[in-house]
């Protein structure tokens, strides 16, 4: 039986339930009708009171959230999109992210952010806002590529302590699965090398993992070995991994879906850049979508954000320098 | 009801102790002894200390205090030092010189830490009741004040939405005190009196005279009551002056000199005073001697944070994270 992306996450959230009577899920439609992505399908019949509707108050919710991890509980909050985050964003930089360092109560909560394009999604179904958060001290931010990180780092998410932005992947949800689904013990803040090779290294993470991977696949026929790190955490981003990777190539591609000013690739090139710059026998580089709104016809949006295709073209690029 | 005759009495002590730690700090900072801002109550202690009477840390009841709500949380049982600590920046203080004046809370006992984002308190105080609800607790109330501008924000309108499809036993308390910051009421809303929200949204509404102790205990206590009998969230909007600046740094130039001399304008610690008196429940050689006291314990609180450590940022641990 194949288990997809968004099956994981359901899992995930099951097993917590199931674990934890703290653990609550609160969002938009994700009672009965089991949330707009179905993430939270089945779930109210299981635990009829720790999945709960909430009316469009994304502000709320997550104030909500805040409220009730300080007396103790560990709320899930599902934003139907990433995109509507911004509504909560007061709640979640400015209470939610101080809240330990100004008080010493921790704030375990986590935000599930819908996250990323399909074709037809437009500017606000569509964004990545994990530098954004990231930006913010106090928020740890994740971003999983795969089945088994979805998974893993749900449950970690979950028991810990600190507020947790978790970025799922929309495109992934139905077109990613495993038959082998194996949980992986590999924390939050670490990162992982999941294609090894000597040419060049691409940090990333995300769907972008899997158009990375096509572009090494199709440049390893004429002899390039790309070496692929999945950063799995935004924040704290593992940057040592990322070194070592580029320790062994030389060279840095990083890529991240979302806009190219102050994106979660600029920084990883700033860390490269000003950490290992005698690694380095190329300028680093980075790879972002257009920096435009998104937009929605799918032969826009294709040529807007990064794709085998142009991260294959960006490779060369480095390759030749 | 918790509404008897000692209650007049003990809104009125946590009134006056406010408006004398609240001066004492006013006169820090004209020394130029304190680092940031310093906002006063002035004026809206019997509201204020109203509704930190009416909520009872022994019930499990929460409170979320905003700006002008010393006196709130002397009654609540807010420790004075956390007061002149939290200004003074001390190490001994719940917030340890990384946040200031009025940003303290004790979120484990009961009372969260506001931000500054006016009306994000709400939702946070709806979350701390979920949880007891959740957890299968009954019988508590949770507190939220707001004033009539911070009324204007998304946030306000959402967490009071939210409380009242969620049943929540939210009280928010609405000080009305015709101006936010600078701005006047005909700028902030448009609605005739703010209380008429309540019906749209859905929850019981009630209102006071901000300066009249009386009222505001009663009001007060019998909209906690009825939160507490689980009626649901309950507003209430209390007419109000500020008699100081938003801040210490303001003058308050733009509140005309005829707004003063109308009843809004009386200070609520003398109507106070007259009230308890004129109803033989203190006589006004007990009041001066419950002035003389408060007057020196607050002496004390502040020689206390005068002599604390100030945070030395070579040893501060700079920790974000309670798990690494
Ligand atoms: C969301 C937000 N916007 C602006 C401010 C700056 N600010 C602090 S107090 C204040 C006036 C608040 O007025 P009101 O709610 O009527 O309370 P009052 O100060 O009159 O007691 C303003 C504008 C803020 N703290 N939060």
């Amino acid at each position: 039986m194949s288990i997809y992306y968004i099956d994981a996450i359901r899992l995930a959230l099951e097993e917590a339930l199931d674990k934890d009577p703290s653990v609550f899920l609160y969002g938009q439609d994700i009672g009965r009708f089991g949330g707009a992505f179905k993430a939270t399908q089945g779930l109210k019949e299981k635990f009829p009171d720790r999945v709960v509707d909430a009316p469009i108050s994304e502000d709320a919710i997550a104030g909500l959230a805040i409220g009730a991890a300080i007396e103790g509980m560990r709320p899930v909050i599902e934003m139907q999109f990433a995109d509507f985050s911004s509504i909560a964003f007061n709640q979640i930089v400015n209470n939610a992210a101080t809240h330990y360092f100004r008080t010493g109560v921790p704030v375990p909560l986590v935000m599930r952010l819908p996250s990323g394009g399909t074709p037809g999604s437009g500017p606000f179904h569509s964004q990545n806002l994990e530098a954004i958060y990231g930006h913010y001290p106090g928020l740890k931010v994740v971003a999983p590529a795969f089945v088994s990180d979805a998974y893993s780092l749900m449950l970690e998410a979950i028991a810990c302590d600190d507020p947790v932005i978790f970025c799922e992947h929309k495109f992934l949800y139905r077109w990613l699965s495993t038959e082998r689904f194996r949980p992986l013990d590999l924390p939050i803040g670490k990162g992982r090398i999941i294609r090894a090779g000597k040419h060049a290294t691409v940090a990333t993470y995300s769907a972008m993992v899997h158009e990375a991977l096509k572009a090494a696949d199709e440049l390893a026929k004429d002899g390039w070995q790309i070496e692929i790190v999945d950063l799995r955490t935004i924040k704290p981003l593992d940057t040592d991994t990322v070194l070592a990777s580029v320790a062994r190539t030389g060279r840095l591609l990083a890529v991240s879906e979302d806009f190219p000013f102050g994106s979660v690739a600029s920084e990883v090139v700033a860390k490269v850049a000003s950490s290992g710059f005698d690694l380095l026998d190329a300028p680093p580089m980075q790879h972002n979508s257009k920096d435009t709104p998104i937009p929605y016809h799918p032969n826009l949006w294709s040529a807007h954000r990064p794709t085998a295709e142009s991260i294959k073209i960006a490779l060369l690029e480095l390759l030749n320098f | 009801m918790i509404n008897t005759q000692d209650s007049y009495l003990d809104v009125y002590r946590s009134m006056l102790f406010a408006r004398r730690l609240e001066e004492r700090i006013a006169s820090l900072y004209r020394a130029g002894k304190i680092v940031g801002g310093v906002y006063l109550g002035r004026g809206q202690e019997a509201v204020s200390a109203s509704l930190g009477y009416a909520l009872k840390r022994s019930l499990g009841d929460v409170f979320a205090p905003l700006i002008r709500d010393q006196a709130g949380r002397v009654a609540f049982g807010e420790d004075p030092l956390d007061f002149a600590r939290t200004y003074l920046g001390s190490v001994k203080g719940p917030m340890r010189g990384r946040d200031g004046n009025i940003h303290r809370g004790r979120p484990s006992e009961g009372m969260p830490a506001m931000i500054s984002h006016l009306g994000a308190s709400v939702s946070v105080i709806n979350g701390m009741l979920f949880a007891k609800r959740l957890r299968g607790d009954s019988g508590f109330v949770g507190g939220a004040t707001s004033g009539e501008g911070a009324t204007s924000t998304g946030a306000f309108h959402e967490g009071l939405n939210q409380a009242a499809v969620e049943n929540l036993p939210l009280v928010v308390v609405v000080t009305d005190n015709q101006f936010a910051y600078s701005t006047p009421n005909a700028r902030q809303f448009a609605c005739d009196s703010l209380v008429d929200r309540a019906e749209g949204y859905g929850v019981a509404g009630h209102t006071c005279v901000g300066n009249d102790l009386k009222e505001c205990v009663d009001t007060i206590c019998e909209a906690v009551d009825n939160a507490r009998r689980g009626q649901g969230p309950q507003l209430v909007v209390a007419q109000s002056l500020r008699l100081c600046g938003h801040g210490e740094h303001d003058d308050a130039f733009y509140v005309p000199d005829e707004i003063r001399e109308t009843e809004l304008g009386q200070d609520c610690i003398d109507t106070g005073r007259d009230f308890l008196i004129s109803r033989s429940l203190a006589t006004a050689e007990e009041l001066d001697a419950m002035d003389e006291e408060l007057r020196s314990r607050v002496r004390e609180v502040m020689a206390t944070a005068q002599r604390d450590p100030q945070p030395d940022p070579f040893r501060d641990d700079w920790r974000t994270f309670s798990q690494l």
